[in-house]
C-alpha cells in the first residue's frame, strides 16, 4: 500500500490488516506513556483546505503518538489568500521535507493531484463529497470492537447522503466487509449514482428502526447545498430525525453513530447523542488509532514501486 | 534421541538441544532467578514476542512448582521499537500486556535467542515507556554471540558460538510441533 485515497483501493484483507493494527494502537494509546518511537525521523504534512476539527487533530495526534513530526498547512492566513495555487502550495510544502501528505480539499480528486505533483504518498482526509477513507476505517474499527465483527451487521445510514463523503466511503467499505447497508434519506438527498451502490434504501427512518444493528446519522451539509432540498427542519426531523421516542423503539443492542459535527435537535436528539447507545466518543478515540495504523503502514512498508 | 529435520536448503540441520535439554535449561534458569533474588518478591517475567512469551510462562510454572508462588508474567511486542522499521516489512504486531505496575519491580526479560542485541535494546526502551522498574535482567535460551550493542544476558540456557551465516532455531512447546534447538545453514539470520 502506497497511498490511501479511496476505500475502493482496500480489499477485505487490507481492511482487516488496518483494523488489527488499529486494535494494537488502541492498546498503545491506553498506556501510561501513549507514545512509541515507530516513526521517529519521519515527517507528516497536513494540508487542510477545508475547516476540520476532529480529523486534523486526529491525524496530528496519530502522527505524534508514533513520534513523527508534523507540518500543518491551513489556508487561513497563508499565501493562499495571496493567490497561490494548490499545486504551488503542495510543492512548497513538499520542499520542507515531509515523507507523506494528508490532504483535505473541497474539490473531488484533489488528493490524487497532490500525489501526482509531489510523488509523495498521500492520505485522502476528505475530498468534496467523494471519499473519506480514514473515517470509514474508524467506523469499521468502532463497530468491530463493539460487536466483535462487521460481517452480517445491518447498518442504516440516515441523512444527507448525497453530499456525504463519509456515507460514500462507509457504505462501500461496509459492503466489502460483509455488512448490509440501508440508505435512509429524502430522495433529493440520495446520491445521483445510488443505483450503482450496493445498498437498499428507505424513505423514512421509521421503516428501519426495528431491524438494524447500527443507526448512522449524518448532518445536513448546508455548505454543499444540503439544506435547500427539503421544506423545513421540522419536517426533516419528523421523518428522519432520531428523536428520543424513536431511539426508545430501537432493539436493545442497537448502537447510534455520528461522524460529527452533530447538529443536536436536527438529525439527533441531544439526549440520545449523550446516551448509552451512542458510540460517538469511541469513534473519535478509535480514529486516532486507525490513523496511526494508516500512517504506520504507509511509512514503513517497502516502496516505491 | 537427536532428530535431523531437513532445512529449507536441503542440508541436514544439526540439533544442539533436544526437547529434554531445553526443559532442563529452562528449569535451571528458573532456579537461578529465584536463587539470585532470594525468593520471588518483586519479580515480573516479561516474554518478548513471539517465543519469549511461552518461555516466560514455562519459567513461571517452574517457579510455581518449586516455590508455590505465581510470579506475574507479561508479554511484550517490540515491533514499534525496532530500529529497522524503514527497511523491513512489518507484520502484525503481537500483544503487549503487562499485568502489574512495573515501578520498583525486577523485570526479567525472556527471549529465545540473543544475537546482535538490537531486539533487547528495543525491549529496554519499550519497558521503560511502560514503567520504571528497579532493575531489568535478561534470560535467553541461546546466546549465539555477534553482539552489536553492549548488552549481556543474566541467565543463559546454552552458549552457542555460531558464524554469521548460520541461524539458530529455537522451537518451543505451545508454538512449534517439535521442541528443541537447531543450527541451520543460513537463510535469514
Amino acid at each position: 500500500m502506497r497511498d490511501l485515497l479511496s476505500v475502493d483501493d482496500l480489499d477485505r484483507a487490507a481492511i482487516d490488516d488496518l483494523l488489527d493494527l488499529g486494535d494494537d494502537f488502541v492498546e498503545v494509546l491506553g498506556r501510561d506513556v501513549p507514545k512509541v518511537p515507530a516513526l521517529r525521523g519521519k515527517t507528516v504534512g497536513l494540508m487542510f483546505y477545508e475547516p476540520s476539527t476532529r480529523t486534523r487533530l486526529s491525524f496530528d495526534r496519530a502522527a505524534k503518538a508514533l513520534s513523527a513530526d508534523v507540518l500543518t498547512f491551513t489556508p487561513g492566513g497563508s499565501s493562499v489568500s495571496k493567490g497561490e495555487s494548490l499545486k504551488d502550495t503542495a510543492l512548497t510544502l513538499k520542499a520542507m521535507g515531509p515523507h507523506l501528505m494528508v490532504v483535505r480539499h473541497k474539490a473531488t480528486g484533489a488528493p490524487w493531484r497532490v500525489r501526482d505533483w509531489t510523488g509523495l504518498p498521500v492520505v485522502n482526509a476528505g475530498d468534496g463529497a467523494h471519499q473519506h477513507p480514514t473515517q470509514a476505517l474508524l467506523d469499521l474499527l468502532t463497530l468491530r470492537r463493539h460487536f466483535g465483527k462487521v460481517d452480517g451487521l445491518r447498518v442504516a445510514i440516515v441523512g444527507d447522503i448525497r453530499h456525504s463523503r463519509v456515507a460514500r466511503s462507509l457504505a462501500g467499505s461496509l459492503h466489502t466487509m460483509g455488512a448490509s447497508v440501508t440508505l435512509v434519506a429524502p430522495s433529493t438527498l440520495l446520491p445521483i449514482d445510488v443505483d450503482s451502490w450496493e445498498v437498499d434504501s428507505a424513505a423514512g427512518i421509521d421503516e428501519v428502526l426495528g431491524e438494524v444493528d447500527v443507526v448512522y446519522l449524518l448532518r445536513i451539509q448546508t455548505e454543499r447545498g444540503g439544506g435547500e432540498v427539503f421544506p423545513s427542519v421540522a419536517e426533516y426531523v419528523s421523518r428522519f430525525g432520531l428523536t428520543r421516542r424513536r431511539a426508545d423503539q430501537l432493539p436493545a443492542d442497537t448502537v447510534v453513530m455520528h461522524p460529527g459535527p452533530m447538529n443536536r435537535g436536527v438529525e439527533i436528539d441531544p439526549q440520545v447523542a449523550d446516551g448509552p447507545r451512542a458510540l460517538v466518543t469511541d469513534q473519535v478515540s478509535n480514529g486516532i488509532a486507525v490513523r496511526m495504523a494508516v500512517l504506520f503502514r504507509l511509512l514503513t512498508s517497502e516502496v516505491p514501486e | 534421541m537427536y532428530r535431523h529435520p531437513r532445512s529449507r536448503l536441503g542440508g541436514l540441520m544439526p540439533q544442539v538441544m533436544t526437547s529434554d535439554d531445553l526443559d532442563r535449561a529452562i528449569r535451571r534458569i528458573s532456579h537461578e532467578i529465584v536463587e539470585r533474588h532470594h525468593g520471588t518478591d518483586g519479580i515480573v517475567l516479561v516474554g518478548i514476542h513471539s517465543r519469549g512469551v511461552p518461555l516466560a510462562e514455562q519459567i513461571a510454572s517452574n517457579i510455581e512448582s518449586s516455590e508455590k508462588v505465581r510470579v506475574p508474567v507479561g508479554e511484550l511486542d517490540i515491533g514499534l521499537y525496532r530500529d529497522d522499521l524503514a527497511s523491513r516489512p512489518t507484520t502484525r504486531l503481537g500483544r503487549t500486556l503487562i499485568p502489574v505496575d512495573l515501578s520498583g519491580e525486577t523485570v526479567v526479560l525472556v527471549d529465545d535467542v540473543l544475537y546482535t542485541g538490537r531486539t533487547i535494546r528495543a525491549a529496554l526502551d519499550a519497558i521503560l515507556d511502560l514503567g520504571r522498574p528497579k532493575r531489568i535482567e535478561l534470560a535467553v535460551i541461546c546466546d549465539r554471540g555477534h553482539r552489536e550493542l553492549p548488552i549481556r544476558p543474566d541467565y543463559v540456557g546454552k552458549n552457542l558460538p555460531t558464524s554469521g551465516h548460520e541461524k539458530v532455531s529455537v522451537r518451543i512447546k505451545g508454538i512449534d510441533d517439535v521442541a528443541g534447538v537447531w543450527i541451520t545453514d543460513g537463510g535469514d539470520a
